[in-house]
């Protein structure tokens, strides 16, 4: 299941929701995206993040993560999935993402969660707009984020 | 075809969106930039950097040699920074 949305997500409840009654699950993961306060990797160099500003390109949104949920569903043997997105106007500390995945054994929800986070990384269009003290800033693409999809590549 | 542009491609560019009839002689995506590159500075700023700008052609990532038609959708963006 995915979703795209501009409100917030109650974690508890939507691991809930999405597992209730299966009782072939044995593992659940989940993966939160939140928002720092810095700009980059470190947090000592980085300049303060006051808030930031999540844009998207709807259609293909819905197409990307329904094809990257697809492709973890035929790689894995998945009791459930969930990949919640949000956009919009987002401050630090505020969740941007949400990944759930369930599975009979938790070798395979542990895989697919990293996997799913990975794909989607590179793959949904997503863009961050950061609010810093020098004004707003297109957050740029981060090569590291590459190479760690690149792994999942099936050779 | 319907032209979309997304972030700092939108912001340089000043469109967020627009309607192109299939410019004589263009058949390709790679085609499509060479020429959009040609229609002024904002265009050209844009697309400085070759093959950095990301293009998707219906929803789906395209490459240089991805075939356009008049009723496609187009989409110009940078590298996608999301989750």
């Amino acid at each position: 299941m995915i979703r795209v949305q501009r409100e917030d997500f109650d974690v508890g409840r939507e691991i809930h929701d999405l597992t209730a009654g299966n009782h072939a699950i044995g593992g659940v993961v989940s993966f939160i995206g939140t928002v720092r306060d810095f700009v980059g990797h470190e947090k000592d160099a980085g300049a303060p993040v006051k808030a930031m500003t999540l844009e998207h390109y709807p259609a293909m949104t819905e197409r990307q993560l329904t094809d990257i949920e697809a492709e973890a569903r035929s790689r894995w043997p998945l009791e459930a999935s969930l990949i919640i997105h949000r956009y919009g106007h987002l401050e630090p500390g505020d969740r941007i993402v949400l990944v759930v995945t369930a599975a009979g054994h938790r070798e395979d929800a542990f895989q697919s969660c990293q996997f799913l986070i990975d794909w989607l990384k590179t793959k949904a269009p997503f863009w961050k707009l950061e609010d810093t003290a020098e004004g707003a800033k297109w957050v740029s693409a981060d090569a590291r984020d590459d190479s760690l999809a690149e792994r999942w590549h099936k050779r | 075809m319907k032209v979309l542009y997304f972030a700092w491609v939108r912001t340089k560019t000043g469109i967020a969106e627009e309607s192109l009839a299939l410019p004589g002689g263009v058949e390709t995506v790679g085609q499509f930039l060479d020429w959009l590159k040609t229609r002024g500075p904002g265009f050209a700023e844009a697309l400085k950097q070759p093959g950095f700008v990301r293009v998707a052609v219906n929803q789906e990532f395209a490459q240089a040699d991805t075939r356009l038609h008049d009723r496609d959708e187009v989409a110009l963006f940078p590298p996608v920074t999301g989750g």
